[in-house]
């Protein structure tokens, strides 16, 4: 697998006319890449996505104050010894964007990353449904899904900044 | 039984900071931290503390810090609370108190009270950014004298095989089965990004670290574990141990359940049973029969590179040291009392041995004596702390010296000596593979190399102050010690004058 994403080379693409990104157009897009074998399941990645993802991006107020505790946008799979997280994988083919009722989930034409409009969401799940990663999450209270951005506007992914060994990589290739 | 012993140390969780994030539950592997679901809190067993910090490293707001148990006895010099406590733990389980690290009992660091120095007026000093500065180091048998070819002045000598070191600080034995691969992993790396050499330890060498060969001494030891063609084959130097500081006279035991198949394959030995090292070479009772063995291995390595013996700084390590030159050994090794382990009788780390600087001082003198010296490189290994140490070795008359503790601190040990329960918070002293991926060794390759590259940078330091630009001009040079605090007779062994003097 590689960052670039070939549009024309995709199986069922022809079927999916509302797809944001034409036709034989590259994508250039880094990924978040998990590497296994040094994951110490520690959470650290959950906690600093949670703090990413708060109101106040202060570790002891967003979950000693914000109510509901903000979500963290991945989620830890665990069986010792093996354990890694798991979030969007920003699909080249994006079932969850195909599936969405309110079209709610778009793909970025020029990042690649694909993108939720709150706005839009119904709370219907359907995303959840098809997402082959199991990487969307709820928000109940206010009926919304959550998943993982990418951290827009941030330089790196949080939780790769501080996953303390170094068991994720944000990189353009695979690894 | 109900057991007597108290808590060692006292956990101290901020309520305002901790924010139930469970990293430090999930990071504990003596089960200190738990969380409470109906109380949505976490809490702690304190009785379980062994002090390794890797809960308070990991925690991400500062929440929890842990302090010594102020609880005391009733204050006596010699029924002192480990004293009690090593009593009451054999009362209640009648077994051999087990223990892991080096000696912690307070026997004089001389390293501690030597002093180095440094030029002034009458010689200048020496600034190692501005001017190059070696560090180079070669180990091996040197000539007795030097033959040039009177017309092409090319050496006539035949040289013995000399391994170069850029820095003379290797990484010590320390066994696959002991540490993790992963430990073995960043210490090949480490050594090979360095010009340095690593150790196997006497647990083999695995498949996957052939590639780092150029920079591994192999070991072989009693028990003869994973010693193989290709493994004398792959490596720099081979050494026959047959002593280790922190259990001299002692053989080694690594459990069944620490021989995962991984190890088993590298050890040559079944998968689940227990590995166990005789106390001596059992073809090894003089020193014609270590001849014996040194030689087997240098027709089996066909010549090409030097065999190290190593043995446990004890009392007659001089004379012992003097056979092992006579017996054919290209490079000494000198463990001494506070080198450390991954499991030895507590009894006898705290108490068999002789201090490091003290063998390594009458082992060199004995040597010169002899006029032997140049037959056998000198390394020394147990207690080095810092480039200040090492100074001081080489200044005593040390090629060059081995890190073991030193390089698994940089790794994030904390010396909490637990080594042999293999329960390692660090992911170090392990083979359970859930804990061994604790060390990435991407990470550890960096973390040792950079403690590497600082030590040698300090010791260019050390040399410029003395006006000295290479290692080879300190080697040996007592004058440039002098002791403080010492009595009379220490600074005739160790051959170092008083200060002032």
């Amino acid at each position: 697998m590689t960052g670039w994403a070939r549009r024309d080379s995709m199986a069922y693409g022809s079927y999916l006319p509302h797809i944001a990104i034409p036709k034989g157009r590259l994508i250039y897009m880094r990924r978040i890449y998990i590497k296994e074998e040094v994951c110490i399941g520690c959470h650290l990645c959950e906690v600093y996505c949670q703090l990413q993802h708060s109101q106040s991006r202060d570790l002891i107020k967003a979950f000693k104050r914000e109510s509901p505790r903000p979500l963290s946008r991945l989620r830890m799979e665990e069986k010792r010894p093996v354990s890694f997280s798991v979030r969007c994988q920003h699909c080249d083919e994006s079932p969850c964007v195909y599936a969405c009722l309110t079209g709610a989930l778009s793909r970025d034409p020029d990042s690649g990353v694909v993108n939720v409009d709150e706005e839009r969401c119904i709370g219907c799940w359907t995303c959840i449904l098809v997402c082959p990663f199991g990487a969307i999450r709820q928000e109940s209270l206010q009926r919304k899904m959550v998943k993982c951005d990418l951290c827009q506007g941030e330089d790196m992914p949080v939780c790769v900044t501080n996953c303390p060994n170094e068991a994720l990589v944000y990189a353009e290739t695979d690894i | 039984m109900k057991t007597y012993l108290t808590s060692k140390f006292l956990v101290e969780r901020d309520p305002e900071r901790c924010i139930q994030c469970q990293v430090c539950v999930n990071q504990c592997t003596f089960d200190v931290h738990y969380y409470d679901t109906e109380d949505d809190e976490v809490r702690s067993r304190e009785e379980n503390c062994v002090g390794c910090h890797r809960c308070v490293a990991f925690c991400p707001t500062q929440a929890l810090t842990f302090k010594k148990n102020p609880l005391d006895y009733r204050e006596n010099y010699n029924w002192r609370p480990d004293v009690i406590e090593d009593i009451l733990k054999q009362a209640e389980t009648g077994g051999m108190l087990l223990t892991g690290m080096g000696n912690d009992k307070g026997y004089r660091i001389y390293w501690d009270h030597l002093v180095l120095n440094a030029s002034q007026v009458t010689n200048p000093s020496i600034d190692p950014l501005r001017e190059p500065m070696e560090l180079t180091t070669y180990l091996g048998r040197k000539p007795d004298r030097v033959e040039l070819d009177r017309e092409s002045f090319n050496l006539k000598t035949e040289l013995a095989p000399q391994v170069k070191l850029e820095v003379p600080v290797m990484f010590a034995a320390m066994s696959y089965g002991a540490v993790s691969l992963n430990v073995h992993e960043s210490l090949a790396r480490a050594a090979t990004e360095t010009g340095t050499l690593w150790n196997t330890g006497e647990g083999g060498l695995h498949s996957k670290l052939h590639q780092y060969g150029n920079n591994t001494i192999v070991q072989v030891a009693s028990g003869r574990f994973g010693v193989h063609p290709e493994y004398l084959d792959v490596a720099r130097v081979v050494e026959i141990k047959i002593g280790q500081g922190a259990k001299p006279g002692i053989g080694g035991h690594l459990p069944g359940e620490k021989v995962s198949a991984e190890v088993s394959m590298t050890r040559m030995i079944p998968q689940g049973t227990d590995a166990l090292s005789p106390a001596p070479q059992h073809d090894i009772y003089s020193i014609e029969d270590l001849a014996q063995l040194v030689y087997a291995l240098k027709e089996a390595i066909n010549y090409t590179k030097p065999v190290a013996v190593k043995i446990a700084a004890v009392h007659n390590s001089a004379a012992i040291a003097s056979g092992m030159v006579r017996a054919g050994a290209d490079i000494i090794v000198l463990d001494g009392l506070r080198g450390a382990t991954g499991a030895a009788p507590k009894v006898i780390r705290d108490n068999v041995g002789i201090p490091i600087e003290m063998a390594l001082a009458s082992v060199d003198s004995r040597l010169r004596q002899e006029g032997i010296r140049n037959q056998a490189s000198i390394v020394i290994s147990g207690g080095i702390r810092s480039s200040g140490d090492v100074a001081k070795a080489i200044a005593l008359g040390a090629d060059a010296v081995y890190i073991g503790t030193a390089a698994l601190v940089a790794l994030g040990c904390a010396v909490c000596q637990q080594c042999h329960t293999g329960k390692c918070a660090w992911g170090i002293c392990t083979t359970d593979l859930a804990l061994t991926k604790r060390v990435n060794p991407d990470i550890g390759a960096r973390r040792l190399a950079n403690l590497l590259r600082g030590w040698s940078l300090e010791l260019k330091d050390i040399l410029g102050g003395m006006g000295i630009n290479a290692l080879e001009s300190l080697r040996g040079n007592r004058l440039h010690l002098r002791g403080v605090g010492l009595t009379d007779t220490e600074l005739e062994i160790l051959g170092v004058r008083m200060a002032g003097n």
